[in-house]
């Protein structure tokens, strides 16, 4: 009787593992799959960027690059605008980043303090702002209005926080500073202010890492408020001008490299910066996520695992 | 008797009035910290909230808000009136709908499959490898597509002349463009969108795994009736936030995507009120068409969540 038991057993065992094993073989072949899907049109785009454009033109750069060459490269360093462009980018990302970080942080330290008079309505003012928002032409108008339009700082000051954010902040340090802390250190004397830079500031390492990313992510990417709200070529941002040669008027990738007097070495040079440019624009964000990574988890979960 | 209480009562108001200035002053520095986010928040959010009032006037640059005349719905009845008002409307719908279809159940098998990969070294480079597109920008994906999905150089079909298929033109069929749109963005998107699912099935308790384990459960069995249940609460909160953001298609990728071909199902809601408003000037029009799809947006959010509090208990508010 009891033989058979463990008879029975041991082959239910051998049937939950071959079943087993089955999920874990086409799993792993999925999972190899989904990576080539996720990375191959970057990696290819990367190798493409240094191949010669004709090769990759007629299908021959596949896995490895062709032609080695970082003609487009230069002539992406060489043309004015795109460094310029750059620059803007690198400066409106550093500036507008760091207002975000340090109006998300303060204020959201501030609104998970309990021991605040006027929290609840505080905070349902910023949260009503989450579901309404009066659209583009009055965001325009402000804009306008406030003298910022066409300045360095309509590309900072208009989406100097992101409520979403502020609410990510505020549940975080409702989690991770403990209400004991505050009040043993206000036995010591220690004001709010300085509480909050010498204490609070350097516990939410991870939060402010994480903030740092997202925001300037946004930054990086942005060009709908260039488009709205700069003006002069010399303001541009990156993706404007990448707007304007990878995709609305590719005929002016022509200018770009009219010295070149050989047509077809024009055309190969064209292409070259087509691939050369998405890796130039892309690669900063690429490098640094990486090291964030562990900590997206704070920035995605408190707010949604609510219910 | 009676008024002694009300004395009492007047001086314990007042005290009361006292005891919170006393509480707010002794926490001053925390209103200071708040203050630059408070004024950024009233400036430019209740400030475009203010001037929503455009949509109801009509506005002109040298009156200002509060001088141009009030005309009521005009605006709102030139928009429904429209003759491409419903195709507006059904393009943006129909976009946003097919994205939440295709882009919400993907990322949540996408974590389960993660979180039993075998090896962890694999289930390492697969999430941060995921991750990568999510930081490309709307206008460098776009210009991705163009160059991979090429019509005669792109990889795409160049690969598929290999395989002895004839080359499709993707960015210049109209009826491609839906798919092209979707599947791009729900190729951004896996990655980062498990996120959230990946962390909740972190926090399935291993003893619930061991005794499906000691239950002869196979792994496909644990996943139906242990992980599955246990992120159900997340599945349903992201679900409402996701159906109540159909009409708010964002404006970007549309944008970068329209070209002469495929204009009649790529112009959205969005992308009309940018081309309204700012290609040709009309503020008030492109106001009302603007407020005219938040309204819609509330009213989305509020049924999906009270749908979903009495279907399931948990909503959002």
């Amino acid at each position: 009787m009891q033989g058979k038991k463990k008879v029975r057993q041991k082959s239910r065992h051998r049937h939950q593992c071959t079943s087993d094993t089955i999920f874990d073989v086409s799993n792993t072949i999925v999972m190899l799959f989904m990576l080539v899907i996720f990375a191959y049109p970057i990696y290819f785009v990367l190798i493409a960027s240094i191949s010669d454009p004709m090769l990759v033109n007629s299908g021959q750069v596949i896995l490895i690059p062709k032609g080695l060459s970082f003609g487009g490269y230069e002539r992406i360093f060489e043309n004015e605008k795109i460094v310029r462009a750059y620059a803007n980018t690198i400066a409106y990302t550093v500036v507008g980043t760091g207002i975000n970080v340090a109006l998300t942080i303060s204020g959201g330290y501030v609104l998970s303090r309990k021991d605040l008079p006027g929290r609840g309505f505080l905070t349902l003012l910023f949260v009503v702002t989450m579901f309404f928002d009066g659209g583009m032409i009055p965001n325009y108008l402000i804009v306008r209005n406030l003298r910022l339009y066409n300045t360095f700082w309509a590309m900072v000051i208009p989406n100097a926080l992101s409520v979403w954010n502020l609410m990510l902040a505020k549940s975080f340090f409702e989690t991770s500073i403990p209400g004991e802390l505050r009040e043993v250190s206000e036995v010591d004397g220690c004001g709010n202010v300085r509480f909050f830079l010498s204490i609070v500031v350097p516990l939410s390492k991870a939060l402010i890492a994480v903030m740092v990313l997202f925001y300037a992510v946004i930054h990086w990417n942005s060009y709908f408020n260039a488009m709205l709200y700069l003006k002069d070529e010399s303001r541009q941002n990156l993706q404007l001008l990448l707007r304007q040669i990878l995709i609305v008027e590719q005929a002016n990738v022509n200018d770009i490299s009219a010295s070149m007097s050989d047509y077809t070495e024009r055309m190969k040079s064209i292409e070259q910066l087509k691939y050369g440019l998405i890796v130039v624009a892309s690669l900063p964000m690429m490098v640094i996520y990486p090291f964030v990574q562990k900590h997206f988890v704070k920035g995605v979960m408190v707010g949604a695992v609510k219910g | 008797m009676r008024k002694v209480a009300a004395v009492r009562k007047k001086r314990t108001l007042r005290e009361r009035i006292r005891r919170l200035f006393r509480m707010m002053w002794r926490v001053r520095g925390l209103y200071l910290l708040l203050l630059p986010a408070l004024i950024w928040l009233v400036v430019f959010k209740y400030g475009s909230m203010y001037g929503v009032q455009i949509a109801f006037r009509d506005y002109s640059f040298r009156k200002g808000i509060t001088g141009s005349p009030w005309v009521g719905l005009k605006y709102f009845k030139a928009f429904w009136g429209q003759h491409n008002f419903w195709t507006l409307f059904s393009n943006t719908l129909i976009l946003s709908v097919y994205q939440l279809i295709a882009g919400f159940p993907i990322p949540i098998m996408f974590a389960l499959l993660l979180t039993h990969l075998r090896s962890q070294r694999l289930k390492k480079v697969v999430q941060t490898v995921s991750y990568a597109p999510y930081f490309i920008s709307a206008v460098v994906l776009v210009a991705l597509l163009q160059v991979v999905l090429h019509r005669t150089t792109g990889i795409v079909n160049i690969l598929l002349q290999r395989l002895g298929c004839e080359p499709i033109w993707f960015m210049g069929r109209e009826d491609l463009f839906r798919h092209v749109y979707v599947w791009s963005d729900v190729w951004q998107k896996i990655g980062w969108n498990s996120i959230i699912y990946i962390a909740a099935l972190a926090g399935v308790s291993p003893e619930l795994h061991e005794a499906a384990i000691m239950d002869g459960a196979t792994k496909l069995q644990r996943i139906r009736y242990v992980d599955l249940p246990t992120i159900r609460p997340t599945i349903v909160t992201l679900l409402i936030l996701n159906t109540g953001h159909v009409m708010s298609l964002g404006f970007e990728k549309a944008y970068l995507m329209q070209n002469s071909l495929n204009s009649g199902v790529s112009e959205i809601i969005s992308t009309f009120v940018y081309k309204i408003g700012m290609t040709s000037g009309q503020f008030s029009y492109s106001t009302a068409v603007g407020l005219f799809n938040s309204i819609i947006n509330l009213i989305l959010l509020i049924t999906v969540n009270k749908i979903s509090k009495k279907l399931t208990d948990s909503g959002l508010f």
